[in-house]
């Protein structure tokens, strides 16, 4: 008997119980159904966290100003301003662990060029900050010294503010005006994507932190010395903790805050907490996924039960079957072939389910969901091992049958 | 084609040449079930020896009968025994898909056999769809479809009247004609009526062993194993 033949002769006798086949291949559906969706839900969550972690800049910490406590009312971040300018110099200059540490201020504005404008965030920063937190350029150039320090009216624009105001255009050397002011354009970083929460990493425009100081309105507290934030990037993400103790000392040490006083500032390591997250997510996806992974052995059990069932309804029908000469591997092959079918069968619907239950979930309730073909490959060979394991107890129980005793069965 | 030998049950010895129509009669319990086992090669004698076609067979594995089955013996069974879910051609060619033949020779030789049944017209009829008697005559067609030396039909007329019985035997009379051998396993007389020999059972032992019709067989009761062969 080829295997052709075996997975004709199966598709007949399944195709004669229309209802218990789809019955028994419901409990693979949803087993295959329910692993495929979940893990498209967790790799979803994963790359939603890596992508925040890229669109944040590898080992990256924020250190931002602190809370102004006056007769127990605290103002919240920033309300007391502290971080300077040289506070940024003078972390790079001491901290070992530290490679960069970039000041910042940040204002938003409506920017404008010809017919179109946008209203954007307005970065102040140094070509520093742009390495910090991994920005590249695409076309143009980033800020030299000169300008950094003579607050050029120059701009490094996100590839949105390209597509909403110079189209079509090459926009290294255009003016752009940000509130009123004439700026040209060296540079365009290169695309970051958009965050999963939906907040365009692109929507930005840079000037240099002089420029934005001297003649834009960053806040009247951001005037002088005092920046909004600095952005610290570690040497490694081995020495992110390193680079935290280092801040804080230097930072308590600079602004001369006494053992026992509270900080004046804050630090920030997104990154681990982002880490942190996801984690918890993958922890709490491998879960759902091994209670998916149950319910296909579930639903394995279906089958198997089934199966023997079907053996002993079919007992004449295999005592025939050897009569004219099927040999006991010939029934065992055509009864797990019935039990693989059952499950191919479901672990295919499941597949389709699963992809379009992922897909509903992210269009529905607006999950990222990531589907690979890699998941289905695995889910359908999970299904077949699942039809070859549970159909092969029935099977060998029918192949052993003795071919009298099998004719006279009622 | 060499002699069929059998040795067997309880001090018994029966030659059964090729192109013989032997009917094997008793009441239940006799022995005539287990016999035709044993000659289907559904079964092996615990002792002595079963010879066919000049091989001994009697100890065999289940596999080995299998494919001994396959190719030289054919059943037909008083409950038809088709596959309900099959149409007439299908049944007809369940045999050749053990014994290896390709699609297409398979259609052909099932629709042969069909043929030689006079259902020609009813090939892709589901069980359901026929008559007893054409049930009846599918079940002789895949039989027939690997041109076995043997068919073993037990109680064939069983499960239908008297009229489509006899056109039944008449067809297993047809087949012998053309040289099958028939060995028939029936409890009335009327049906063992057209065989040329009957053998009678009666607690284990052959009691009887009587030539019947058209003379020329060559019968031997309780003899030395060699037979005579119609070579």
């Amino acid at each position: 008997m080829t295997f052709s033949d075996c997975l004709l002769s199966a598709a007949a006798s399944l195709r004669s119980n229309k209802l218990r086949t789809a019955l028994t291949t419901l409990g693979i559906i949803i087993g295959v159904a329910a692993v495929i969706a979940m893990v498209g839900v967790g790799k979803g969550a994963e790359r939603r966290i890596d992508e925040a972690i890229q669109g944040l800049g590898e080992n990256v910490l924020f250190v931002r100003n602190g809370t102004s406590v006056s007769g127990g009312v605290r103002g919240g971040s920033n309300s007391k301003v502290s971080l300077t300018k040289a506070d940024a110099a003078a972390i790079e200059r001491q901290a070992s662990a530290i490679a960069i540490a970039a000041p910042t201020v940040r204002t938003t504005g409506q920017v404008v060029s010809g017919n179109s404008n946008w209203f954007t965030t307005v970065y102040g920063v140094g070509d520093a900050y742009l390495r910090a937190r991994d920005w590249t350029i695409g076309e143009g150039r980033t800020f030299n010294p000169q300008e950094e320090r003579a607050a050029a009216k120059v701009a490094i624009i996100g590839e949105t503010i390209v597509e909403q105001l110079l189209p079509g255009q090459n926009p290294i050397g255009n003016i752009i005006r940000i509130e009123r002011i004439p700026f040209r354009v060296i540079g365009v970083t290169r695309p970051k994507g958009e965050s999963s929460w939906g907040r365009d990493h692109d929507d930005v425009v840079f000037v240099p932190i002089s420029t934005a100081k001297s003649r834009m309105n960053v806040g009247e507290r951001f005037r002088g010395r005092f920046v909004r934030d600095i952005t610290v990037k570690a040497r490694s993400a081995d020495l992110l903790d390193a680079a935290e103790e280092q801040v804080m000392e230097v930072l308590r040490q600079r602004h001369r805050i006494r053992p026992g006083q509270p900080d004046d500032f804050y630090v920030r390591n997104i990154a681990q907490y982002l880490e942190a997250r996801a984690k918890s997510e993958r922890t709490m996806s491998m879960l759902l996924a091994a209670v998916a992974g149950i319910s296909l052995i579930v639903g394995g059990i279906g089958i198997m039960n089934i199966m023997l069932v079907s053996v002993t309804e079919r007992t004449r029908e295999i005592g025939l079957r050897m009569a004219v000469g099927a040999t006991g591997r010939d029934i065992l092959l055509q009864f797990v072939a019935e039990a693989v079918a059952v499950s191919l069968i479901g672990g295919l619907v499941g597949v389709i389910l699963g992809f379009g239950g992922s897909l509903a979930a992210a269009g529905i309730a607006g999950w990222p969901v990531i589907t690979s073909p890699f998941s289905a490959v695995v889910a359908m060979g999970f299904a077949a091992l699942v039809g070859v394991f549970f159909g092969y107890y029935p099977a060998l129980k029918a192949s052993r049958l003795d071919p009298i005793e099998a004719l006279r069965h009622e | 084609m060499g002699s069929q030998v059998v040795h067997a049950l309880k001090e018994l010895t029966v030659d059964i040449t090729h192109g013989e129509f032997v009917a094997i009669m008793g009441p239940s319990g006799s022995g005539k079930s287990t016999c035709m086992h044993v000659l289907g090669c559904l079964d092996t004698p615990t002792s002595g020896e079963y010879q066919l076609d000049g091989e001994d067979v009697s100890r065999l594995g289940r596999d080995d009968l299998a494919r001994i089955r396959r190719h030289k013996v054919g059943f037909v069974f008083q409950a038809f025994n088709l596959m309900a879910g099959a149409t007439a051609q299908a049944n007809v060619e369940l045999p050749l898909l053990y014994s290896g033949e390709p699609r297409v020779e398979r259609a052909e030789k099932a629709a042969r056999a069909l043929d030689a049944v006079g259902l020609a017209d009813r090939r892709h009829h589901l069980p359901t769809q026929l008559s007893g008697g054409e049930m009846q005559r599918v079940a002789i067609a895949r039989a027939i479809v690997n041109d076995p030396g043997i068919v073993l039909a037990d109680e064939p007329t069983g499960a239908l009247d008297s009229v489509t019985g006899g056109e039944i035997m008449a067809l297993l009379d047809d087949l012998n004609g053309r040289g099958m051998t028939v060995i028939l396993v029936t409890h009335e007389r009327d049906v063992a009526r057209y065989a040329r020999r009957v053998l009678t059972f009666r607690d284990g032992r052959l009691i009887t062993d009587e030539a019947q019709g058209r003379a020329g067989d060559a019968v031997t009761v309780n003899a030395p194993e060699s037979g005579p062969s119609l070579e």
